[in-house]
């Protein structure tokens, strides 16, 4: 089984071949282009297996000390950058849940873009190229030895999250009737912050790796993981503060720009503006699990110099979870559109691993990443196909002639206009009710047993402390976040699948295609069994199987938690408290109605709907300064300085020739006419001498930039 | 020997002289020659640096076969794009070619 | 090191070709003169390598830049002819800055290389560098194997690239 090792490679690169042959070869074939990017993910798939299956079967000295393959890249003078794979109990666990996620996320593009149908997405090859590439980068991301690789599979997903999230901001105008100009609009907007927002994360991330290197010369994990070169990093010291925590706590900017952590959460929502398919990919398998990812696997630096318990920067991670896990919670009991309820819960989430990180425990944190990918997934799936056929209801709606109302600002995506769909879609709505269940964290399903791994985590170190210190406070803001989840789906799912259609489109909407409800049911599968994994009556295998990857560091140490049954119970009687009851409040839920949150909450209400106005204080406090920046260099030369000045010889030429006509024709001062006209020219030409378009000009402002660079040398 | 610092000093108004072409000359195959006589430099430095710093291994001779290498590219491709350029426009004047410009 | 005065004679004759090509180059009104003091300047930076012990490098020096790159630039200069007149300045209106920044330049280079200490090498060292090319040969396919291979496909690009580029138009 070794031999699978060497195909490790293969994983990132059948994905890129993919991609590749779709952009350069198939684009015009349509069919043949998503079953490439389909076929070339499931290979991907197979081997990633193998490689699980090897991992497993080769015992502790992959699990624990890894495999790898380093690769001599660049060699500069007398050093060799090296760069590689390698292959852990950590990266094990992440190969076994990221490609196959992505698989079924594929198969299910298929039928969501509408293969072979009258509506067909025009851009369907590129779909699929592009979700190709996405998943390349992830895998990636998880395969490489070290930092470097990491950074650049980062920055390729976040390319393509980009132009996925605008996916549908390029319409084909020759060829489109409808084309939905807002929508155009949105996901433009969307784009670009998602774009905008985790490159603040991404520069953050990049400037530790650029101290990282300075300090140690190399980005290869095996070598920073060093006890050696961790003490060495620990006892230099950078504004205050050991260097490795503060690399560390750069790495960790860069994870919450990915991992939309609050403050940087505001692009996650919005990115909901493209194709479902993506919103699972980027909310499940990929995008987001990558910043985690990257602060599990290089916790050793989050912790070194200190003990587990007071490390500042883990304390950092700990806290930033919480406060995230609890907000984005509250956030999604207030929206109305179904994807943003999860968005929000993504990020309530994302906001638990960081919390299991921030404790110290890799195994925690990473065990709810990989169940959460799995019944994410599975609700992005089965909201998108809830979505899918409430459009194709609305159409039927439309072809039937009863409404009148076509483009009344129907939304697909509004759940007020839904309901009573468990009837309509039945094999949406079991799979969704699974993903329910499992979010929630009712036993046996995968979140149980997950999120209650976190909060045992917590509470143990509560008792421990025995303080109502940063721990208890950790634990807190899970258990509320929990009954708050609970709360927002079943507020979801009443909405959407009890109650009477509260719309035409409800009325006639109709299940989707088998090539969407089957990965459905594959998925539901593991939202039910995938708690499994680590469930502590099995012996907590995945603890056993990924818990030592750190031990060489001789900083991070992986203990168990013992299962505790308070805490579970806990947890679980608030879930269930939480579910039924956001069920029992919104099952009669009518049209029209003033929603029963809004009526006992009030302002609270409207505070969360607005998200606590985040993105309106970003509003206020950066994009406006910059824009008003903007506006006075533009008043500078249109209204205050320029203009006015333009103006003044205007009217002083006016005066003057009002001069002249009085003088009637006597005294027509010609001169006096064209050397205003002169002056405006000389002025205009002045202003425009620093666009001149010639490369020389440019290059010249070059040279001397780099005269003064040398210039300021001379006097370091 | 001749100590290095010659060697460096004269790469380095080597270089100027090329930059010198660059910035000044209107004509794009006199840039081109400037870019040139730039890479020269660039070379010259290069294996002074490998005769006199690192003698035993041959790195700096083998970066300078890479600047080489990319000095035949970027004068073919220069070169051609001149050629294209004044077939369309009828013009080698670095100053006429400001498509570009706003 | 003792420096020897033949080596000294050497370099100065070799500075003055180079140099003094270079000037022609960016000085001459008529740009064919200014591609053969190219050539000349190109022969200078040779006639370095040698006195560097650099003998492979000179050949190729030899081959590339005056075989190949300054032919190449005499062939474009000649396609294009005509087009500049002798008598019209060959120069940008720019010049005068560009030159006050080039000589600024070249005075604070040769101050920031005299300022710093080179770590140059041990007389032992230096006096036994190693010359062999089948030493460069294995380097080239051994640690730099694959910056040669990218070399190989840039200038395959390159090759493809010019021809595309300069291929009269079908219309």
């Amino acid at each position: 089984m070794e031999f699978f090792f060497n195909l490790v490679p293969l994983i990132p690169l059948i994905p890129l071949l993919a991609f590749a042959a779709i952009v350069l070869f198939t684009h015009r074939n349509n069919r043949l282009s998503s079953n490439i990017a389909i076929g070339g993910i499931a290979l991907s798939t197979l081997v990633s297996w193998g490689v699980v299956l090897a991992t497993i079967l080769a015992g502790e000295h992959v699990q624990v000390e890894g495999w790898e393959l380093p690769i001599p890249w660049l060699p500069t003078g007398t050093t060799v950058f090296n760069t590689g794979f390698a292959v852990d109990g950590f990266t094990a666990a992440m190969l076994f849940m990221v490609p196959f996620v992505c698989t079924m996320i594929f198969i299910y593009s298929q039928g969501y873009m509408n293969l072979g149908q009258p509506n067909q997405d025009p851009r369907y090859a590129r779909f699929f190229a592009y979700i190709s590439l996405f998943a390349a980068g992830m895998l990636g991301l998880v395969v490489a030895d070290n930092l470097l690789l990491l950074f650049i599979s980062w920055e390729v997903m976040g390319l393509c999250s980009y132009l996925l999230i605008g996916f549908w901001s390029f319409r084909d105008r020759d060829n489109e009737q409808h084309i939905d100009e807002a929508q155009v609009k949105r996901a433009r907007a969307a784009a670009l912050k998602a774009f905008i927002t985790t490159r603040v994360g991404d520069v953050l991330l990049f400037s530790g790796l650029a101290l990282l290197f300075s300090y140690t010369g190399t980005l290869t994990f095996r070598e920073i993981f060093r006890p050696d070169m961790l003490e060495h990093l620990g006892s230099i010291s950078l504004l205050g503060m050991p260097a490795v925590t503060v690399i560390a706590l750069l790495a960790f900017g860069g994870a919450v720009g990915k991992s939309a952590q609050f403050p940087l959460h505001v692009w996650l929502p919005d990115a909901m503006e493209g194709p479902t398919p993506v919103s699972a990919l980027i909310h499940a398998a990929t995008m987001v699990a990558a910043g985690v990812y990257l602060v599990a696997r290089m916790l050793p630096l989050f912790v070194a110099g200190f003990e587990t318990a007071n490390a500042p920067a883990l304390q950092w991670v700990a806290v930033i979870g919480a406060i995230t896990a609890f907000f984005g919670a509250t956030i999604g009991l207030a929206q109305d559109d179904i994807k943003r309820v999860l968005a929000y819960s993504t990020i309530s989430q994302l906001g638990y691993m960081m919390m299991g990180l921030g404790l110290g425990s890799l195994v925690a944190g990473i065990f709810h990443l990989l169940t959460h990918a799995f019944f994410k997934a599975l609700l992005f799936l089965g909201s998108g196909s809830v979505i899918h056929g409430m459009e194709h209801g609305h159409h039927a709606a439309g072809a039937h002639g009863q409404t009148s109302q076509h483009d009344d600002g129907f939304s697909a995506n509004d759940m007020k206009t839904m309901g009573g769909l468990r009837h309509k879609m039945p094999r949406t709505f079991w799979p969704y009710m699974a993903g329910t269940l499992a979010l929630v964290g009712i036993v046996p399903f995968a979140g149980f047993w997950s999120k209650d791994e976190i909060l045992a985590e917590a509470f143990q170190r509560w008792q421990e402390s025995g303080a109502l210190g940063l721990p208890f406070w950790v634990w807190l803001a899970g258990t509320l976040g929990a009954l708050i989840t609970a709360l927002y789906m079943g507020r979801q799912i009443a909405l959407v699948f009890w109650g009477e259609p509260r719309h035409e489109a409800a009325t006639h909407a109709h299940e989707s295609p088998n090539s969407m409800t089957g990965p459905l049911m594959v998925l539901a599968v593991f939202a039910l069994i995938g708690g499994l994994a680590n469930a502590p009556f099995l012996g907590s295998p995945l603890h056993h199987f990924m818990g030592g990857v750190h031990e060489a560091s001789e900083v991070v140490h992986s203990a168990t938690v013992s299962f505790n049954f308070a805490v579970a119970g806990l947890s679980t009687v608030v879930a269930l408290l939480g579910l039924l009851g956001g069920w029992a409040i919104y099952r009669n839920y009518r049209a029209g109605e003033v929603e029963p949150f809004q009526r006992w909450l009030g302002p609270i209400f409207t505070l969360l709907r607005n998200k606590y106005y985040v993105d309106e204080l970003y509003q206020l406090v950066i994009i406006r300064p910059v824009v008003w920046l903007a506006d006075q260099v533009f008043n500078f030369d249109n209204r205050w300085v320029v203009d006015p000045l333009v103006n003044l010889v205007g009217a002083v030429g006016r005066a003057a020739a009002d001069i002249s006509l009085l003088f009637d024709k006597v005294a027509v001062d010609s001169g006096l006419v064209e050397g205003t006209a002169k002056a405006f020219n000389a002025f205009g030409g002045w202003l425009r001498q620093t666009q001149t378009g010639r490369v020389q000009n440019y290059l010249l402002v070059v040279a001397v930039t780099v005269l003064m660079l040398l210039g300021l040398y001379l006097y370091l | 020997m001749i100590p290095l610092y010659w060697w460096l000093v004269v790469a380095a108004a080597l270089f100027c002289i090329g930059l010198y072409g660059v910035l000044s000359r209107k004509n794009a195959i006199g840039v081109l020659m400037g870019i040139e006589l730039m890479l020269n430099a660039v070379n010259v430095n290069l294996v002074a640096f490998w005769r006199y710093v690192t003698p035993q291994t041959l790195t700096g001779q083998v970066f300078a076969i890479f600047v080489i290498t990319v000095a035949a590219a970027e004068a073919a491709v220069g070169l051609a794009i001149i050629i294209a350029a004044y077939r369309r426009r009828d013009t080698v004047i670095v100053d006429e070619l400001d498509i570009m410009r706003w | 090191m003792p420096t020897n005065v033949v080596q000294i004679v050497v370099f100065a004759i070799l500075t003055l070709m180079t140099l003094g090509g270079g000037l022609g180059v960016v000085s001459s009104r008529n740009l064919f003169h200014g591609a053969l003091f190219l050539v000349l300047s190109f022969a200078g930076v040779v006639g370095y390598y040698v006195l560097l012990d650099a003998g492979f490098l000179a050949a190729v020096q030899l081959l590339i830049y005056i075989g190949a790159i300054a032919i190449l630039i005499l062939f474009a200069i000649m396609l294009s002819r005509g087009l500049m007149s002798q008598r019209q300045s060959q120069r940008n209106e720019q010049w005068w800055i560009a030159l006050l920044v080039v000589v600024l330049t070249f005075v604070v280079l040769a101050v920031v290389l005299w300022q710093v200490d080179w770590p140059v090498a041990s007389d032992q060292a230096l006096a036994s560098p190693s010359v062999a090319i089948s030493q460069l040969g294995q380097e080239l396919l051994g640690p730099y194997v694959i910056p040669f291979e990218v070399a190989s496909v840039l200038l395959l690009v390159a090759l493809v690239g010019a021809v595309i580029l300069a291929r009269e138009t079908e219309t």
